[in-house]
């Protein structure tokens, strides 16, 4: 029998909260952080709106040499490393230094970092490049820089898979578990509201043109037309049961019960896509029947033809309209890897109030047979929830999270 | 344990496309010779830059096989990807078309991705850097896919049909490394029965040069291209940029032999620890890369004695190769004195991502063919560096049993163990 893994600690960076909790209540107000993009003057551009972290001051939570070194997404992060563990009642210092790890998924690196350099370069020259750039670029740099934070010696990795690395980046946590790592931190941060990021983002074709930020990201609506991109994520603390048992954990948000990936086939090619597989196979490796789930936190990527491949994938795992399907990134726009960590750490609070966030603005297409939790949160009693993430190229991740019963904690 | 079956990932496939020749054949000629592949670049004019050597893969990507689609889409390390994954399922024998898809995976190791694309579209859609505003007009539409670069594993999978999980490892100069690191797990828990594994990058760009530059970790030696790169010599004073790809075919050692496949090596044990000390320097001890190697000998049950060659990082920088000399005594004992130990950087450059996996067809080569490849340009070895580094001439030996690390920005510090399922006795 291999080992559970719980997660212990949550920190969460978004547009609609610097505080798991903070974020939690403004996820079941239905409180949205989409408005027009305020970091650069983005009126030249197709697509204006975005979800912005607004209050967070690197310089309150890092040392000031570590500033120019960093791209804001890695300032982020190195915070949320510091709100993860805090969360977790863990002081790495404690464990043996091997003991702990750090996996995160990563989307584009540091790239408003690299922009600012690749403009030095460009306008300046070779010598006016920071010494820094390097590494504070690379899609590497968020594992390696809270590793040195925190003293973190374990197995360490980064995933890069679009918009699904979010959970690859947990899975392959997960795996380093049950290898005989008792703890590791994963998740991932991203932000590159910048102009050279948005201008690779709208090469996507996917982002939302419209104005109006109640009328812009509409996943599974008939007006569906794109996404509002975002900054920030979530990060986890991940503990095999037995450890966490031993230390007495103060909180256990859950277990990483299943997981399972695929990738569709090109289009064109004739052959049908493969999220459901990936569905399927999250739910085999949990042990579950689809009855056994109570809420899917959905990909939602509002492109109606994405769209249809989800609803379609869902009903047939699940049922016409037989689960309740949810996707609160509509507060906060699409996080890139960043937004499936953020939506686990909705679900685990989910499992924890017994209460599912809504979806926002949209008005759910009769186009597709799901069972949209619109307008305000419902109630439920969940001991499952799927998170489905997909990336550009026909990613498809899909995890299940379980909650977990356990005795309360000894008296100390 | 359960009693249940153990599988077993194996290596049954390889392509490479490096530096001084395209494709596995032309490879193992140029390490066995001894000859090196650096050079002056000559994608760009180098003289405004520091270091100015580089060892250039030459792929005609019409030649390889690429359509002009593919060409037009892909950054140059996604070609190198698709090529080299091509050669390699060509040689495993495996009829991919009979496999059912959902059960083939990719992994794909890159450190920096479509850096040559970006660098080359932030120049135009900057008009050369004097538009803080980016023109979005002038972008190419492939720029998301130069952006992330989870596109180089999503190109494999469709040049090959797995439509199993499929994902980028991205962890600096460890990455080719941990990709196969990767992939062995996808294989042994059962997630996928086949992966197409290994690693890719194409750096060669003004933009990384002035990274280096910026932190001398290139060497400035531009008067002698061909004699740069010095891993473990005492001359040595930074490393050589190079690019390519290594790709395997991994499946389980049951299958493999079922179909009577030729089978290079089991990837028998891996193991990744971090410094937690600097994104870019390294203690002298190397504590964490012994932890690493210590920690793949076990997994693979194998003892320091077992390991017949070291493939090492062997950079050519002046921190690394004395870290790495301290890690294989830290980890092997008396062993590390008596084993071979060689860096083909010294003639193929350093791939950053790609390398770790390029060292791996090098090490599984080296068992195939029974030799050890050399370290190039060694003649004035460092005292501090005082193990059997294999210079300038191919040795011919048995080897069973391989190990190979890996050391990257960011920390991070990997081992592999490849070993003959046959002979060994793993």
């Amino acid at each position: 029998m291999t080992t559970a893994t719980w997660v212990t600690g949550l920190a969460v960076a978004a547009p609609t909260g610097l505080t798991v909790e903070e974020y939690w209540a403004a996820t079941l107000a239905g409180r949205s952080a989409i408005g027009p993009v305020t970091r650069f003057d983005a009126s030249s551009y197709p697509a204006r709106l975005a979800g912005e972290i607004t209050g967070f001051a690197a310089e309150e939570h890092l040392p000031s040499r570590l500033l120019p070194q960093t791209d804001r997404m890695t300032q982020l992060a190195l915070a949320g490393s510091d709100w993860a563990f805090a969360n977790a009642g863990v002081d790495p210092a404690q464990l043996p230094e091997f003991d702990i790890g750090v996996i995160t998924a990563s989307h584009s690196g540091g790239f408003e970092f690299g922009q600012n350099e690749l403009r030095a370069l460009w306008s300046k020259g070779g010598r006016y490049v920071s010494a820094y750039q390097s590494f504070a670029w690379f899609y590497a740099v968020n594992s390696g820089q809270i590793s040195i934070r925190h003293g973190l010696r374990g197995p360490s990795s980064v995933v890069v898979s679009d918009q699904a690395g979010g959970l690859d980046a947990v899975a392959q946590a997960r795996r380093q578990i049950r290898k005989g790592t008792p703890m590791v931190i994963s998740g991932a941060v991203d932000a590159s509201l910048c102009p050279w990021g948005w201008v690779a983002q709208l090469t996507s074709g996917r982002l939302s043109t419209r104005d109006d930020p109640g009328r812009a990201y509409l996943p599974f609506d008939d007006d569906a037309a794109g996404h509002v991109p975002g900054e920030g994520g979530a990060l986890l603390v991940l503990e095999s049961a037995e450890h966490a048992r031993t230390r007495g954990a103060g909180r256990v948000y859950g277990e990483i019960a299943g997981y399972a990936a695929t990738t569709d086939p090109r289009r064109g090619s004739g052959r049908e896509p493969t999220l459901r597989n990936a569905i399927e196979g999250a739910l085999a490796d949990a042990g579950v029947e689809p009855a056994d789930i109570g809420a899917v936190f959905a990909d939602a990527a509002a492109v109606p033809e994405l769209d249809r491949v989800e609803a379609e994938a869902i009903a047939k795992v699940f049922g016409p309209s037989a689960v309740p399907v949810t996707a609160p990134k509509t507060m906060t726009g699409r996080l890139y890897s960043g937004a499936a960590p953020l939506d686990l750490a909705a679900a685990f609070l989910a499992l924890r109030d017994g209460v599912i966030p809504p979806t926002i603005n949209i008005r759910p297409s009769r186009r597709y047979d799901l069972d949209l939790v619109t307008g305000a949160p419902r109630a439920a009693p969940l001991r499952c929830v799927l998170v489905v993430a997909r990336g550009h190229g026909g990613l498809n991740s899909a995890m299940v999270v379980r909650a977990v019963d356990r005795p309360a904690p000894p008296n100390r | 344990m359960s009693g249940g079956h153990v599988r077993r990932p194996v290596i049954t496939g390889v392509g490479v496309t490096a530096p001084g020749g395209v494709g596995v054949k032309e490879f193992w000629k140029l390490l066995t010779d001894g000859r090196t592949a650096t050079r002056r670049i000559s994608f760009f004019d180098p003289s405004p830059f520091r270091s100015q050597v580089a060892a250039e893969a030459d792929l005609d990507a019409e030649l390889s096989g690429l359509t002009p689609q593919e060409t037009r889409r892909m950054d140059r390390a996604a070609q190198f990807a698709v090529v080299t994954a091509r050669e390699a399922v060509a040689d495993s024998g495996l009829d991919f078309a009979g496999l059912p898809p959902h059960r083939t995976g990719v992994t794909v190791g890159s450190a920096v991705g479509a850096t040559m694309g970006l660098d080359q579209e932030y120049r135009t859609v900057s008009d050369g850097g004097r538009l803080e505003l980016v023109d979005h007009t002038y972008a190419v539409p492939h720029l998301y896919n130069y952006m992330v670069p989870s596109s180089f594993a999503t190109e494999v999978a469709w040049a090959v049909g797995a439509e199993g999980p499929a994902t980028v490892v991205s962890t600096g100069c460890t990455s080719g490394l941990d990709a196969i690191g990767y992939a062995a797990d996808l294989i042994r828990e059962g997630s996928a029965d086949v992966v197409v594994a290994g690693a890719t990058d194409a750096p060669i760009s003004p933009i990384t040069l002035a990274c280096f530059d910026a932190i001398k970790a290139t060497t400035p030696r531009n008067d002698d291209p061909e004699h740069a790169s010095r891993p473990f010599d005492a001359t040595r004073n930074g490393f050589v940029l190079g690019e390519g790809a290594a790709m395997f075919v991994l499946e389980d050692l049951d299958g493999a032999r079922a179909r009577g496949a030729t089978i290079y090596a089991e990837v028998a044990g891996f193991a990744t620890r971090s410094n937690a000390f600097h994104m870019t320097g390294l203690r002298p001890d190397g504590r964490e890369m012994a932890e690493a190697i210590r920690v793949a000998l076990d997994a693979a049950r194998l003892a320091p004695e077992d390991i017949d060659y070291i493939n090492a990082h062997g950079s050519g920088t002046k921190q690394n190769d004395r870290h790495e000399t301290a890690a294989f005594k830290r980890s092997l004992g008396e062993h590390a004195y008596r084993t071979p130990v060689s860096s083909i950087k010294s003639m193929i450059g350093h791939s950053l991502g790609a390398i770790g996996s390029i060292e791996v067809a090098a090490s599984i080569l080296a068992m195939t063919h029974d030799v050890v490849p050399p370290t190039a340009n060694l003649h004035h070895p460092d005292p501090e560096c005082d193990l059997d580094y294999v210079p300038l001439t191919a040795r011919e030996q048995r080897v069973d049993a391989v190990l190979s690390v890996g050391s990257g920005f960011g920390g991070f510090q990997s081992a592999i163990v490849l070993a003959d399922p046959e002979r060994s006795g793993a």
